[in-house]
This record gives C-alpha cells, structure tokens and sequence, in this order.
C-alpha cells in the first residue's frame, strides 16, 4: 500500500482503555438514506452505523455529498425548497422521519456545526450563547449564567471571552466565531454533534484548539464530522467513511480503513491519485 | 491579442472617471443649489411666529403655518400607522414565506403599487374616504399617504430581510428553534437597522406628497381638530400660498419649503445613521 508518510503519523495510538467502535452501543444509524434536489438525487441508500462517544469521520472529493448526508441527520436537508430524503435515519433506535416526528424537537437532540463560523449577528457572545435555550424556552428556572460559562469553557473559548461577554459575536476572529458556535450548540445539550467541516476557514492553530476540543467532546457525545482533510480524519476519527458521488464506498476503524483500504477506490483517494 | 497601449488604457481610465466624477458632482450640485436657493428665499420668513401661529387673515401679513406643520406631523402619523405595519408585515412574509405563486404575485402587485401616480392613490382615498363621509379629513389624507407607503417599505423589508445570510437562519433552526422565533428573534433583528433605515427614507419620500393630499386632507386655515376635519399640510400650503398672488404669502411658501425640506433632510440623515452605526449587542 502507498500511504502518504505524513498520514500513517497521524494516526493515534489507541488509548487502551477506550471502548472500539465495533464494542460502543449505537448511538445512531441510518438505513438505506437516499436524498434528491428536485430530480437530481446525490445520496444513493447509504447505510450507516455511530457508535456512542466516538467520532466518525466523513470523506470524499469535494460534491459527493458529504454535507447533503449530515444534513439529512438532524433534517436540516429539508430547510432547501425542493429537497426531499428517503430512508431512515434512527436515533436511539427511532426513526426521526417518522411522520409524528416533529424536525425542531430532533433538532435539538443533533446539533450542528457549519462549515462557516455562524454566529447571530444581533447577538452579543453572551446572548449567542444563550439564544438556544432562550429561543426554545428551555432557559425558564436555570441559571444562563453557569450554562453560558459551562459551555464556553467546554469550548475552550472562556478565557478569551469571559471579559467581553457583552460584546457583539461578530467581533471575534474566525477560529474564536467558530467555537462560540461550537458552546452555542453545546449550551441546548444534544446527544449527538455534527461538524461539517469546521475548521476549512480556519488557520492551523485554530485547527489544532478545534481537534482538541474534539477529543475532550467525544467522551461526552457522539459525534460525525465531515473533512476535507484526511489527515485530520486520521488524526480525530475512530471510524471513517468514505464517499463517492453519492455512494457510500467503503467504511470501517479509521487505522484499516487508512492503512490498508478495501476498495481500490479509497485507495486510489486518500494516496491521493483522484479527488 | 495584442494587449492595448499602456497610454490609451491610463486615457480611457480618465475619461471613465471624469465622466462618472461629473455626474457626481452635478448631483450634489443639484441638492446644495435647491437648499442654498430655499434656504435664502426662506430663511427671511421663518420666526417664532411661523411656528405657533395661524395663518393670518386674506390680506394681512404676519401670522405662521404652525397648524401646517402639525397637520403634516398627524398625516405622517397615521400614514405610519398603516404604512409601517402592512409593509413591514407584508415584507417579512415575502422574504420568508414567498417563494412560492402567492409569494409572485404579492411582489407582482407591490411593484405595480409603487407605480402608480399618487394622484390615483388619492383619488381612491377620495372615493372610499371623502364621499362617503361627506367630508375631506386628515383621516382620509393619512390613509393615501399611507398606501403610497405600503409598497416601498414592503420592498426594502424584503429586500434587507433577503440579505441576511442564509446561514445564520439555518444556525438558528440547526438549534431547534422553530421557523418563526427564528425570523422574530434572529433574522429581523440582524436586519433591523436596515429595515428602519427603509421605512424612514418612505416616510421621508411621502412627506413630500402633494397632489394626493389635494382631495383627501384638502386644507385649512384654522386648526383642525381630530381627524374627521380638513386639515393643512406643509407641502398643499406651499402649494397655494405660492400660487397666491401676495408677496408674504410667497415668502411663506419659501419658508414652508425649507422647514419641509429640513425635516426630510433630518429624516432621511437619521436613517443613514441608523445604517452605517454598528449592529449594537443584545
Ligand atoms: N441547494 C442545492 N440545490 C441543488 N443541488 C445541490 C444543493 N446543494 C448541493 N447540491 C448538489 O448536491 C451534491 C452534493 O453536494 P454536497 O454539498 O453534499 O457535497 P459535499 O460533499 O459536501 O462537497 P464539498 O466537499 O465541496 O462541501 C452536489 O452535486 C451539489 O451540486
Ligand atoms: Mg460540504
């Protein structure tokens, strides 16, 4: 196998402790999940499995549908006129396209990072912060204060924002918008986390803080990130798929899947020939 | 291809800028000579009594338009009061909700609103206001004012709603907030200083209005009390004392103008204010 050198060392030794994916429970999966644009379908039957607490990592060249499929995790694929989803998706052994299924509730189980930092433009960091559980009226009887402060800190954004938690979001450097809204999601307590990529607008040592934040994460929530970047996907990952338009190719423990693929596909992707 | 001469590209360029930097300045040109004007043909009438006095008697001189300015504010009130709240209400539901037919033709009959003359606007206030009651009256005046201002604020609400990125909705949504606390609370809040900005520059923009306030309001010499009397107004007062064949009267009439103009001057300053000053925090 031809493996670029630099991503074999990315490649972490495997706490001991930590549970393999094959042995953590599910936390989430889907089933034969198809999603179209108007007639142009870009997902076909992709069948997929989380484990609980552990990070999986999506790739594929660029168009394959990464965003399109986690998207469809938490049904903001629908938010686009003309979209539709077929499948399932089940979370906790519940199908969230059931049609008693209301989107906003899943949506606050699965939350969600974009690939462009997003934070309200309204808002100051505080406010930011906060507008999950005020907009969904979970706030009533709990102190914002701690959980504000609580979720800053699990972001490793506290110390840079505790003196100017007043100030506007916006005001903040793109790597430091980017964990705000990483504390945003945290703050409304989902069970699962999707990053879709979160760190392609952002410098190396943003990079780095973010990848951090990813392990001190995991042992709390399950998370799916989507990547670009096969180092990070070996670097942060347990397990990894990989897609190709629209197709889910290969998926399997992110160490096999990079060191000896199955598919000649992923092969010919992550040494780099296509893509 | 050759590439073109360095020296006729640098001339083009000038040509460009000097013709772009003409207009410009003829523009400016344009508004500082019809203030200066105004400004020096007014400013020798206006005193305390233009302010708090009534005009004076047919043939006397003296006196002042202070029922004008007042029965200008009360139209601008009550056009606000149904200008403001349709469009904005009617704009928010273009950008968020009118993607679909309705959606077309909503936009389809503002537009088409926005071009009709507003003499027609106060012909129709006429016909449904004035005839019925028998009666011209500020009521019937607020309300054409405030249909002529119903199109362009539902125009500009839309069109600074659209401007808000689609991304920060989605990140709304993405935390399980529902579609609508999601506009209220994020997206109208992220536009807002656009959205005033938009309703002020069409309250500036009907303040001005003079032929459909020629049936509705009418005029009046006296106060006009409530709102099912004939009022007066600024711009129908310049209008006649301009007409009218006494040298007071004309300087009155400058006088008018230049307190109408400073007022949508003042207006229309406050709502570029309002949008370059930073999005404050919450
Ligand atoms: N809003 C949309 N309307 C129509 N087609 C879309 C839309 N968004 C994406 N697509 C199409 O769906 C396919 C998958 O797009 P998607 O954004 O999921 O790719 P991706 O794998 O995330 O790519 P990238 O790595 O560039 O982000 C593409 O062919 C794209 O053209
Ligand atoms: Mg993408």
């Amino acid at each position: 196998m031809h493996l670029l050198p630099d991503l074999k060392k990315a490649l972490p030794a495997r706490a001991s402790l930590a549970p393999t994916p094959e042995e953590a429970p599910e936390a989430m999966r889907t089933e034969a999940l198809s999603a179209w644009f108007g007639p142009h379908q870009v997902l076909h039957e992709i069948s997929l499995r989380f484990p609980a607490r552990q990070v999986t990592a999506l790739i594929g060249p660029s168009g394959c549908g990464k965003t399109t499929y986690i998207r469809c995790l938490n049904r903001m694929h629908e938010v686009v006129p003309s979209a539709r989803v077929g499948g399932k998706v089940l979370l906790g052994g519940e199908d969230i396209y059931a049609p008693k299924v209301d989107p906003v509730l899943v949506r606050r189980r699965i939350g969600m990072v974009f690939q462009k930092p997003n934070p309200f433009p309204a808002m100051s960091i505080y406010g930011n912060v906060a507008a999950g559980l005020r907009l969904t009226g979970l706030a009533k009887g709990r102190s914002l204060d701690e959980i504000v402060e609580r979720s800053l800190r699990q972001a490793a954004l506290w110390d840079e924002v505790k003196d100017r938690l007043h100030q506007p979001g916006t005001d903040l450097s793109g790597g430091q918008q980017q964990r705000l809204c990483i504390a945003r999601t945290l703050a409304v307590e989902p069970e699962v986390l999707l990053f879709d990529e979160p760190c392609s607008a952002l410098d190396p040592v943003a990079t780095e803080k973010i990848e951090q934040l990813l392990f001190e994460l995991k042992k709390r929530y399950t998370i799916v990130i989507v990547t670009h970047n096969m180092q990070q996907a070996a670097r942060v990952s347990d397990l990894t798929g990989f897609l190709l338009m629209g197709d889910l190719v290969e998926f399997g423990r992110t160490e096999s899947l990079f060191t000896t693929p199955k598919d000649p596909r992923t092969e010919a992707y992550i040494t780099g020939r296509f893509g | 291809m050759r590439a073109r001469p360095y020296a006729l590209r640098k001339a083009t360029n000038a040509v460009a800028l000097g013709l772009t930097g003409a207009a410009a300045a003829l523009t400016l040109g344009i508004l500082f000579a019809i203030l200066a004007y105004i400004a020096a043909n007014g400013a020798s009438a206006l005193n305390w009594d233009f302010f708090t006095k009534l005009p004076a008697p047919v043939g006397e001189t003296g006196g002042g338009l202070a029922n004008a300015i007042v029965g200008t504010l009360k139209l601008l009130l009550l056009a606000s009061a149904i200008g403001i709240p349709v469009g904005f209400l009617g704009g928010v539901y273009l950008a968020e909700f009118g993607h679909g037919r309705t959606g077309f033709v909503v936009r389809y009959a503002s537009d088409v609103l926005n071009g009709v003359p507003s003499i027609v606007i106060g012909i129709v206030a006429y016909t449904l206001i004035v005839l019925p009651m028998k009666q011209f009256s500020s009521l019937a005046g607020g309300v054409a004012l405030g249909i002529i201002m119903i199109p362009t604020v539902v125009r500009s609400t839309e069109e600074l709603l659209k401007l808000v990125p689609s991304n920060v909705r989605e990140a709304a949504l993405a935390l399980g907030v529902n579609e609508w606390k999601t506009v209220l609370f994020v997206v109208i809040p992220t536009a807002l200083r656009g959205v005033l900005a938009g309703v002020l520059l069409s309250l500036a923009r009907v303040a001005g209005e003079t032929a459909p306030l020629l049936f509705t309001a009418l005029s009046n010499r006296y106060w006009s009390h409530g709102w099912l009397e004939p009022t007066a107004s600024l711009p129908v007062m310049v209008y006649t004392y301009a007409i009218a064949p006494y040298d007071d009267w004309h300087r009155q009439a400058w006088a008018g103008a230049l307190v109408l103009i400073t007022m949508v001057l003042g207006v229309n300053i406050l709502a570029r204010l309002g949008v370059s000053r930073r999005a404050s925090a919450s």
